[in-house]
């Protein structure tokens, strides 16, 4: 693949970049799309389109230089020490987690905790849009249909962090179980539902090709632009203030709610499943811990009990390395946000329905350093902990 | 009359950001990563037909001296109906903040007596990697996009440089440093992750300009 840079003189350069991206058989990649002349347009083409895109450009006399000679090598070199990664780990026999891992090698360690114990299972919950299983792993000591906490990451999937936390957690509660008092007894009430990679589509495309990628990878139709927020698509409000309805915007809230096969699979699991009491997702970065609503900026019923937790919660990840979350509505605390999860889940009678932001505050951001990300998870656990505890004692 | 304001809230939040975006531009360099440790105190004053004014209270760290702290009250005042027009921002640091001298000297010195003009990319990389000798390009970039998003921040909008997607240096017959840098701004309520094209001029006793900044159009 290359990515080259096109330089338009002119508008009618413009009409024609326009007219190269609506050939969907060459496959282009815009990351900067054609809008006014005097506007750079970065767009990454397949190596089997690159010699015909720039004879066209050429016979156009369009202006072009290359970006990025050749993106397989950029991508090569990641992909190389993400395996040395790997190879590290299959000599040791065991998960890095604190490494950045495929969803391919995360999918892999979702079977191996499956086969490793007894009360661990692997299910799939639906398929995304381009067909990628999605997999929950099902906690559960006994029982029949208990009442239940469900816990996802990675519906934003450049939220890195989240996925590889999700991993983390997964494993300590797994290993857990048995010798810690909290964890076992309240797997002795309760099931734990986990979605490690809320949005694996998305996911791999942060992988391979847009770091920052954050939607679906849904095609809208009438629009060049793909994917829906999934974190707008919910029944909550939905296409209210806070989201977008333009389909190239990263809060574009989709044509409809539950228009993404993300959200309807989870929303149909919860909803068949009936007993859920907690609904608790994560996402990065900002540091904050909220509760409903973000639809609207009035108080859920529930305000005391959940700021209240909210707080205690917070005072659990500070304890660990001095880690500040602020506590609030998502309205008051980060924006006003329509159909968002947590909206919906409380909205349908799961009360402890709680977003988590994990670090940073924006030194990285989204690029979080893989050795933060087990000191990430280990605090996170312990807010997690908190809730899940009370949940427990307010569910028998 | 100014009202208080709950620090976390956003709207405190994203004043306090603005301020200590327009101070890494003022005071950062190569050397310093001015950044936000707790905003302590916030109120805000509607002030008819000017604009939004807030008084905060800050206390500063730097990324590279995560033991020392130092206070900072900010005013800053949002004009009225402007999307046009950059905040206005007063500031007061109490106490010293952190020299750099040695490290801007050091730096200059060894950018200057580079043979090839320095490019990279991807600043963190995507496992949030950055090369200890690309520090202080990223600490550049920061006060680069400290300028960027004073100069474009409203009530609305709350930036962070996501990324420096690609940074080339650029020899010059006079004493400044130049850097032209593309940088991958994140703006918080729109979820947008935004090129810029930024060019840096930077100089160890005169600090920084911005000559030239400009949105490099819609993300795909």
């Amino acid at each position: 693949h290359q990515v080259l840079r096109v330089k338009t003189k002119n508008e009618e350069e413009v009409k024609q970049l326009q007219l190269l991206e609506s050939l969907e058989h060459l496959e282009l990649d815009f990351w900067i799309n054609p809008s006014a002349p005097a506007l750079p347009v970065d767009v990454r083409i397949p190596a089997g389109s690159v010699q015909s895109v720039k004879a066209f450009l050429e016979s156009q006399g369009i202006e072009y230089s290359i970006l990025i000679e050749d993106l397989q090598d950029v991508l090569d070199k990641e992909r190389q020490d993400m395996a040395e990664s790997a190879q590290r780990q299959r000599s040791t026999g065991s998960f890095d987690f604190s490494a950045y891992h495929t969803l391919d090698d995360i999918n892999a360690e979702l079977d191996h905790l499956a086969s490793e114990y007894s009360f661990v299972e692997k299910i799939q919950i639906g398929e995304s849009y381009e067909k990628r299983p999605l997999y929950v792993l099902k906690f559960s000591t006994g029982g029949s249909n208990r009442p239940a906490i469900w816990l996802d990451a990675g519906i934003h999937s450049r939220e890195w962090v989240t996925q590889a936390s999700a991993l983390w957690i997964a494993n300590k509660i797994a290993s857990d179980y048995g010798t810690d008092e909290s964890i076992t007894s309240l797997l002795d009430k309760m099931d734990l539902f986990l979605l490690p990679v809320a949005n694996p589509d998305g996911f791999v495309y942060t992988h391979t090709l847009n770091r920052m990628w954050r939607k679906t990878r849904s095609k809208i139709p009438g629009s060049v632009c793909i994917g829906v927020d999934p974190n707008r698509n919910w029944d909550a409000g939905f296409g209210g203030p806070g989201a977008s309805s333009n389909p190239c915007s990263e809060s574009y809230h989709g044509p409809r709610a539950n228009s993404e096969v993300e959200v309807k699979s989870v929303v149909d699991f919860i909803k068949n499943h009936g007993n859920f009491k907690a609904f608790l997702t994560l996402h990065s970065y900002s540091q904050l811990l909220m509760y409903p609503y973000g639809y609207k900026c009035t108080r859920p019923d529930d305000y005391a009990e959940l700021e209240s937790l909210g707080r205690a919660a917070a005072s659990s990840i500070r304890s660990l390395y001095g880690t500040t979350f602020q506590v609030g509505t998502i309205c008051n605390t980060i924006y006003q946000a329509s159909g968002g999860s947590i909206d919906w889940s409380y909205d349908n009678g799961i009360k402890y329905s709680f977003a988590f932001e994990l670090r940073d505050t924006g030194r990285y951001g989204f690029l979080l350093p893989a050795n933060q990300i087990v000191p990430a998870a280990k605090e996170t656990w312990l807010g997690l902990k908190k809730i899940m505890e009370h949940v427990r004692d307010k569910s028998s | 009359r100014a009202m208080e304001l709950p620090p976390g809230h956003f709207p405190a939040a994203r004043a306090a950001a603005v301020a200590v975006e327009y101070l890494r531009y003022l005071r950062g360099g190569p050397g310093s990563g001015l950044r936000l440790r707790e905003l302590q105190r916030a109120r805000r004053q509607d002030i008819d037909d000017v604009g939004h004014k807030y008084y905060l209270e800050l206390e500063l760290e730097d990324v590279l001296d995560k033991d020392r702290t130092v206070s900072c009250t900010a005013e800053v005042l949002y004009h009225l109906g402007s999307t046009t027009s950059a905040p206005d921002v007063q500031l007061t640091v109490q106490g010293e903040l952190r020299s750099t001298e040695e490290a801007d000297k050091e730096f200059y010195n060894r950018i200057r007596s580079l043979e090839k003009e320095l490019v990279a990319e991807n600043i963190p990389d995507s496992h949030g990697n950055v090369p200890p000798e690309l520090e202080p390009i990223h600490l550049l970039a920061w006060v680069a996009s400290g300028y960027v998003i004073w100069q474009n921040s409203t009530e609305n909008t709350k930036f962070h440089l996501a990324q420096v997607k690609h940074v080339k240096q650029v020899k010059r017959n006079d004493e400044d440093l130049q850097f032209d840098f593309v940088l991958l701004l994140h703006e918080m309520v729109s979820q947008e992750v935004l090129p810029w094209e930024v060019t840096l001029l930077w100089h160890p006793q005169r600090g920084a300009r911005v000559p030239q900044s400009r949105a490099a159009g819609a993300g795909s």
